[in-house]
């Protein structure tokens, strides 16, 4: 029981696969501006991952070897294209801001790496919870680093003013450098300096 | 020596296993600083030489006090000229001590306690570094920078551009022109334009800089005299309008052997040949304008982020020159290049250094293998 449980806490600390695995970066800086474009896309993401996931897992005894990535990325392209048909129907506005990063899920490193190196080799139920692990793992990261960026960056969280008029009376400014992408990374950064030392004791 | 006796009385409590061993690297810091250290390396080869860590240290801060000097008066001097009033020297260095004391005690508090905590927390000694960089910082700012602003820089640049790479001697990039670059993309408001430069300034005087009076689309004419750019009595980031002041602080850094003269020399050839290939303003202004004297003296010439080898500081000198050059002329963001052109540099001098030793061996090896066949 413990070991199912492991497949999805993992991926959230010690094996997460953006500040450990250092894949699906370019989408972490890409749309992590604003707090409620990166939920969006941490919910696509662990979609697509967990059933992409499940699927590959219970093809995998027909799919063969040498044909394996071409029907990984058809199964991971008609989910993607599903999501991003769900993003315009039901969410305009947010499909809007994540533009072309919705399509470039099936790039994400994450998910052809899951699928490669898990579902190719274990069962389905296994193979969907690893899944959604690795999509929250992915996710969790893109809302700590967008919660920061648009907290100082525009004093917003999900739109909502946050923080008081009165300090911007008093000289506070909006820090422009966090809406730029490179504080994305310097914060992906900081979080993998913090979460380090904590891995070596182990 | 009443002190030397003092410390020596407490320092027991300092040592392992003493009350206070936790701040164990804060006391080493301040002993230190005092009196030269008695212990030596025993191990290895060594060239010895008076020119140690504290030393240079000393002797780039000392460079510094010219620019300072003068920085702080034109703070004053700048203030009464935009209000129109009549001040007499002392009161004008006056106001301008009295803006340019919160920068220095900003710069210095934030600075050291984070220097004091990550020591503590290594327990490695207390890095020197940040006397430089903590002198420097005020002086590449604008006066009227918001001290909270400053301490966030501060933050910044010591944490993300020293702290992570493992302290002073580690770092990347120029502290000090980090914490410049932090702001100047954080609040561009605060750092670039004409509201910035002076101190309280009256409300109908401009406060254009000359290089913000080139970016607006002014010509020569426009621009303040060539002796007012050169003595500095021009309105600027603190410590760099006088290129008087610049050049005998670095004529002190290249006497006193820290400051490498090759890039000196090296960024003054490309940033002329940059800018007479380019520019339409003679290169001469280019070379007044800005930061470009401070940047070459002070900042490029660090040398924990030059370029190491001797070959590679010549182009590693010459790219910031001409790249310092390429932004202001040709960007339409940003009026001065000079940081920005220093920070790539940095981050390129280890390639620049790599590939100079790499050809270096090929060379060497050629010439072993033309040895060995005429040899037979």
């Amino acid at each position: 029981m413990s070991k199912t449980i492991n497949l999805i806490t993992a991926p959230l600390s010690k094996a997460n696969p953006v500040t450990v695995l250092i894949l699906g970066i370019c989408s972490a800086l890409a749309v992590t501006a604003k707090l409620k474009p990166a939920i969006v896309m941490a919910l696509s993401v662990t979609v697509v991952t967990a059933l992409s996931n499940l699927i590959i897992s219970l093809l995998r005894k027909g799919i063969p070897s040498k044909i394996r990535i071409i029907v990984q990325l058809i199964v991971v392209a008609t989910l993607v294209i599903l999501v991003d048909q769900f993003l315009k129907a039901f969410m305009y506005d947010v499909s809007k801001q994540l533009s072309v990063f919705v399509g470039l899920i099936i790039t994400n490193c994450i998910v052809m790496g899951r699928l490669e190196a898990f579902a190719m080799g274990h069962k389905p139920l296994e193979s969907l919870l690893d899944g959604i692990g690795n999509g929250l793992g992915y996710g969790s990261i893109l809302v700590i680093v967008a919660f920061f960026r648009e907290l100082f960056g525009s004093g917003t969280l999900l739109g909502y003013q946050v923080i008081p008029q009165g300090l911007y009376d008093f000289g506070y400014i909006n820090n422009g450098l966090m809406i730029l992408p490179p504080m994305a990374l310097i914060i992906i950064g900081i979080i993998i300096w913090l979460q380090k030392p904590e891995e070596d004791s182990k | 020596m009443g002190l030397r006796n003092y410390i020596d009385k407490i320092k027991p409590n300092f040592e392992a296993g003493g009350k206070f061993a936790k701040y164990h690297s804060t006391f080493e810091a301040f002993e230190t600083f005092l009196y030269t250290p008695d212990t030596v390396t025993v191990n290895g080869a060594h060239i010895r030489d008076a020119n140690d860590m504290k030393h240079s240290l000393i002797s780039v801060v000392f460079a510094l006090i010219p620019c300072f000097l003068f920085g702080t008066w034109n703070i004053g001097y700048q203030h009464f000229l935009s209000l129109g009033a009549d001040a007499t020297f002392w009161q004008t260095i006056g106001y301008g001590l009295l803006r340019i004391i919160p920068l220095y005690l900003v710069s210095y508090v934030v600075g050291l306690v984070i220097e004091f905590t990550f020591a503590e927390i290594r327990k490695e000694p207390v890095n020197e570094g940040y006397f430089v960089t903590g002198f420097l910082i005020p002086l590449i700012m604008p006066v009227d920078v918001p001290l909270w602003m400053l301490a966030l820089a501060v933050a910044f640049a010591v944490i993300i551009g020293k702290e992570v790479f493992g302290g002073s001697g580690m770092n990347v990039v120029n502290p000090a022109l980090l914490a410049r670059a932090f702001l100047f993309f954080s609040y561009p408001s605060k750092m670039t334009g004409d509201n910035v430069w002076i101190a309280d300034k009256a409300d109908a005087y401009s406060g254009a800089t000359p290089l913000g009076t080139i970016f607006n689309g002014g010509s020569v004419n426009d621009l303040p005299s060539l002796s007012d750019m050169f003595i500095g009595t021009i309105s600027g980031s603190i410590g760099e309008t006088s290129k008087i002041a610049v050049l005998i602080g670095g004529i002190f850094l290249i006497i006193s052997g820290i400051a490498s003269l090759r890039i000196i020399v090296a960024t003054f050839i490309g940033a002329i040949s940059m800018s007479l290939l380019i520019s339409d303003i003679p290169f001469y202004y280019h070379l007044l304008m800005g930061g470009f004297m401070f940047g070459t003296f002070f900042m490029a010439t660090d040398p924990v982020t030059a370029a190491q080898t001797n070959i590679g500081k010549w182009i590693y000198g010459f790219l910031i020159g001409a790249i310092a050059i390429l932004i202001r002329v040709a960007n339409p963001g940003y009026p001065e290049g000079m940081m920005l052109a220093i920070l790539l540099l940095n981050v390129f001098a280890p390639l620049i250094d790599w590939c100079v030793v790499a050809c270096n061996i090929r060379k060497r090896k050629k010439r072993w293998a033309a040895a060995e066949r005429s040899d037979k």
